[in-house]
């Protein structure tokens, strides 16, 4: 391999509890020096990841190195890393001296040094004479700088954050996010900090990390990540967006609420479908002229401090948001403009269900953990293996789950301009597509049916 | 005319409670054998009680009482905490059948519990003494101790031993440096509570001590009653008893009562 650049190395690390992964082989390099934020919702692996890179936890299977020795199986104590936990794990009978001297004590460096490296790190998270306090006393602000004095005093090659600031109020927040910033520069250790805040993470970091169920969905630089979006997740994740389905005619050519735009991308193939991806602030609102791309009227309009923040609803029924320095009154009409560059489009990551399914008898068929009517497949045999799709718009949610075949909970939701996409997980683990035009909430625990004409068999051979 | 029969309610109450043992300590000093007599202050029966002599089996029952007691209590705090710390770390179903199994010998009536270890090392062929009578003694005080130190554990930040590795300890350096400090108090309580178990306990006692002599006073007392009477000395020792056992109330009281005020003043 040679010397490499990267002082964190993570190769194909999963980590799983049965056959569910929290984690699904992420791979992730860090520079030496760099802040890099992993960033995702709650439950989509992150702080697992962080509790393996600490040596909390094992990977089920995959490679870590850090400054290109092999740590995987080194216990944390061992490891060049140290962290500064969301709760701040502070030591509650020693006082605030102790606490941040406690690495310290325990590599047996000298008494004299020990003085002046814990009044350095006092004096850098800005908690000078705090030295005899007792750490109860202290405020949550106050915990977290003693928590990450106590972690820097170590001088790790790596820094661990995890949600360090959630705890803390918003003005509190803003200010350690400027000082974290700081100290990052000052220091020049790597932080590898894991949050759930989309705004934290693009003012701190360098690099960015955006996790979804368990997988890396995109790595790249704040504005990377920001203006080239790769799926409708990281869209729709960070900052708000309109996502909307749309089809690539040609080379430059996107199609969608019903009407040809211009744009720059290419590559895509003819009448592929694509997720077209336009940020609020990119949509020119005038009064209505012949000279707009599309039509519409305003729906609502809210004043959010530097812009307001309108919705348009376009003559075929698609709905827009968009931000700018004018307001429009309601019901006003209204014509938009979008700049070819600023039409993001996405290849789509699936544009169907696709589920393995077993058959139980010729017009039965075992998905998702439940048997469902279909119509009947000759001569099929009792246990053979086939593919079934299911289009997005043919699956219906019950609001009672003992109505539908199979239970499921709505655990994500993207709104397409006229309907939602949503992410249904089933009872067994899998997850179901769905487009809709009810209205459902994250955590619905919902009943899935889908009707036999709508389920398509192919048969393997 | 509530509040007064309220009062009453409550006085007499307390008077119940307490005139046996105030009986016992006003006839301490006096020197009649029987108790309610009284024949003028006399302190004879306090200097009688450590004068040894006729009364040396007494002060040797107190001593292994004592003995029996302290040892007990350490090995039941020691096996306790570990327990606890074990049963803390398990999760889901698992826990609830330890805490279950941590529960039932506490609900045991002491009787059952004293035969089926009787039963036992008469089984394994064991010579009961001293050494059967701790261990009696460990096997039903370790379940209080356990249940002294588990809501420690659950108060703890669970992050802090995590922590404590993280900034370079040895797991073995975490749980002396974090982990014991977090549940001390709940080790002290736990000790304090084995103890008091220990000294009082007569049913478990009585089958485990064998026949070799061995005395603790609560066998003592029962034997001495069967004799005929009780030895009167045992009025000034219940009242030292119980003395000692309000100091140290009053002391265990006092210590927290200023630790709250000064975690207090701290928040303020």
């Amino acid at each position: 391999m040679g010397e490499s650049n990267f002082i964190i190395e993570l190769s194909h690390i999963s980590k799983c509890y049965g056959d569910k992964c929290v984690l699904d082989d992420v791979s992730l390099f860090v520079k030496k020096g760099e802040f890099v934020t992993i960033l995702g919702p709650s439950g989509c692996g992150k702080t697992t990841l962080l509790k393996i890179l600490a040596g909390f936890g094992t990977a089920t299977s995959g490679e870590i190195k850090i400054a290109g020795a092999d740590i995987t199986d080194v216990p944390p104590h061992l490891r060049p890393v140290n962290t500064v936990f969301q709760r701040y794990a502070l030591f509650p009978h020693l006082n605030v001296y102790d606490n941040i001297a406690f690495g310290l004590k325990l590599k047996k460096v000298k008494q004299d040094e020990i003085d002046a490296r814990v009044r350095k790190a006092l004096k850098m998270v800005g908690m000078t004479d705090y030295e005899w306090r007792d750490v109860n006393s202290l405020s949550g602000g106050q915990q977290q700088r003693v928590a990450i004095a106590r972690a820097i005093i170590n001088r790790p090659q790596v820094l661990l954050l995890d949600e360090p600031l959630a705890a803390l109020d918003l003005k509190m927040r803003k200010d350690m996010q400027m000082e974290l910033k700081d100290m990052h520069k000052t220091l020049g250790i790597t932080f590898v900090y894991v949050t759930h805040d989309q705004e934290e993470a693009l003012t701190l970091s360098d690099t960015i990390v955006v996790m979804s169920e368990g997988k890396v969905q995109q790595i790249g630089t704040p504005t990377d990540i920001y203006n080239e979006p790769v799926n409708s997740f990281v869209a729709d994740f960070i900052g708000e967006s309109n996502i909307l389905n749309g089809e690539m005619i040609r080379d430059r050519v996107v199609k969608f609420m019903d009407r040809e735009f211009e744009c720059v991308d290419e590559g895509f193939g003819e009448n592929s479908p694509v997720d077209v991806v336009i940020r609020p602030e990119d949509v020119y609102i005038m009064a209505r002229t012949d000279s707009g791309m599309f039509d519409g009227v305003v729906q609502s309009c809210i004043f959010k401090g530097v812009h307001y923040e309108m919705t348009v609803l376009t003559p075929n029924g698609y709905e827009i948001m968009i931000q700018d320095y004018n307001a429009f009154e309601v019901g006003q009409e209204v014509s938009m403009i979008v700049k070819p560059s600023d039409i993001h489009v996405m290849r789509k990551e699936r544009i169907c269900n696709t589920f393995e399914g077993k058959m139980i008898d010729s017009t039965h068929v075992e998905i998702l953990g439940a048997q469902f009517l279909c119509n009947e497949v000759a001569d099929a045999l009792e246990g053979e293996s086939v593919v079934v799709e299911v289009p997005f718009n043919k699956v219906e949610l019950m609001d009672n789950k003992e109505d539908g075949q199979q239970v499921g909970d709505v655990r994500f939701i993207l709104y397409k301009g006229d309907h939602y996409h949503l992410t249904v997980r089933t009872a067994d683990g899998e997850n179901i597509y769905v487009d809709t035009t009810d209205v459902w909430d994250d955590g619905d625990i919902v009943g899935i049916k889908i009707q036999a004409d709508d389920i398509v068999i192919k048969r393997k051979q | 005319m509530k509040r007064f029969f309220a009062q009453t309610y409550l006085w007499l109450l307390l008077a119940m409670l307490y005139a046996p043992i105030v009986i016992i300590a006003i006839f301490s000093f006096t020197e009649a054998k029987v108790l309610g007599n009284w024949t003028g202050f006399s302190t004879k029966l306090y200097t009688s009680l450590f004068s040894g002599g006729v009364h040396h089996s007494l002060l040797s029952a107190i001593e292994n009482t004592l003995i029996i007691a302290i040892v007990a209590a350490a090995l039941s705090t020691l096996l306790g905490s570990v327990a606890a710390i074990g049963i803390h770390n398990l999760r889901g179903h698992k826990k609830i059948v330890m805490n279950t199994l941590n529960n039932i010998p506490m609900l045991n009536p002491d009787i059952i519990t004293g035969i089926s270890l009787f039963l036992l090392f008469v089984s394994l062929g064991i010579t009961q003494g001293y050494a059967t009578v701790i261990l009696a003694h460990v096997a039903f005080c370790t379940p209080y101790v356990v249940l002294c130190i588990i809501p420690r554990l659950q108060q703890m930040n669970p992050d802090i031993y995590e922590a404590a590795l993280d900034l370079g300890a040895t797991p073995f350096q975490a749980m002396r440096k974090v982990i014991i400090p977090e549940i001390k108090p709940g080790m002290i309580s736990g000790f304090i509570l084995a103890f008091t178990l220990s000294i009082d306990d007569f049913a478990v006692t009585i089958f485990t001590i064998g026949t070799g002599g061995l005395e603790t006073l609560s066998t003592y007392i029962y034997a001495d009653a069967r004799k005929g009477g009780l030895t009167p000395e045992l009025r000034p020792l219940s009242t030292i008893i119980f003395a000692t056992v309000l100091l140290l109330l009053i002391i265990i009281n006092v210590r927290s009562q200023r630790a709250a005020k000064k975690k207090e003043a701290l928040v303020k």
